[in-house]
């Protein structure tokens, strides 16, 4: 415990010296969280989406074409949940 | 009865219509660079329209790169398959981050207008392309020039009994 308080002790007088606030750090996990939650939500979508599309194609091939273009739509726009965390990251950090 | 053929083993043959897909989005976000660029313009004058640029650019290539690890894999095996879309799908994702970390500091770069414009070209393009997949699957005889929607289609009983 007091090492831990010890360590928070050095880093607060790092941050000072550095010249950052808590605000600013503050705004560092607030934009790494965004990125990374957001993330999660559209690996899981694309995992689910891809799962069941080669399952589809595997039980009607001929059907494929459909399923594929259906599919690549899908991640597509999956992707873009992705892409709205990371534009919050760079706003949240570089803006 | 006939033997269990497990799914991730099997592979897909004939065209790739990913591809097809996405050469009509990046002819589609060349048509619409104009109007992105004009865009970024209004929203923060040379550093927009440059930084609207580089986006369109991005998402234009994030496009192409997802639908060509689809056609390089699926022939080799849906498993293959599967796995390159979820991992191309972290690696795209840091490409963009990379590319995007590598010119913010540059002087031509407007973080806003680059963020809204990557966003506003992938939905905008998605959707654009989307209505036309859709109508074509709908109504499939509307777009015959489209092999993408038409080769897998069933053949109409309809039509074989005339």
């Amino acid at each position: 415990m007091e090492a831990i308080a010890r360590l928070i002790a050095a880093e607060a007088a790092a941050a000072a010296e550095a010249g950052t606030t808590t605000g600013d750090g503050l705004t560092a996990m607030g934009a790494g969280l965004a990125y990374g939650f957001a993330a999660i939500g559209p690996a899981l979508g694309i995992g689910n989406l891809v799962g069941k599309s080669v399952e589809a194609m595997a039980r009607q091939p001929e059907a494929a074409g459909m399923v594929r273009t259906t599919m690549f739509l899908g991640i597509a726009f999956t992707e873009a949940l992705a892409l709205i965390g990371f534009v919050v990251f760079i706003l949240l950090k570089f803006a | 009865m006939s033997t269990p053929v497990s799914p991730l083993g099997s592979v897909l043959a004939g065209q790739a219509p990913e591809v097809s897909i996405s050469r009509d989005l990046v002819k589609r976000g060349l048509f619409a660079a104009p109007v992105v660029v004009l865009g970024g313009f209004i929203a923060d004058s040379g550093a927009g329209a440059a930084s609207a640029g580089f986006a369109l650019a991005l998402v234009l290539l994030n496009f192409s790169l997802a639908a060509g690890l689809i056609a390089i894999t699926a022939p080799i095996s849906l498993g293959l398959m599967m796995g390159a879309i979820l991992f191309g799908y972290i690696a795209r994702l840091g490409l963009i981050t990379v590319a995007v970390l590598l010119v913010k500091d540059l002087s031509w770069v407007s973080i806003p207008v680059l963020g809204g414009a990557i966003i506003v070209t992938h939905l905008g393009l998605l959707f654009w392309e989307m209505k036309y997949v859709a109508a074509s699957l709908a109504f499939p005889g509307t777009k015959p020039n489209k092999p993408y929607l038409s080769k897998s289609r069933p053949p109409d009983k309809h039509q074989a009994k005339d």
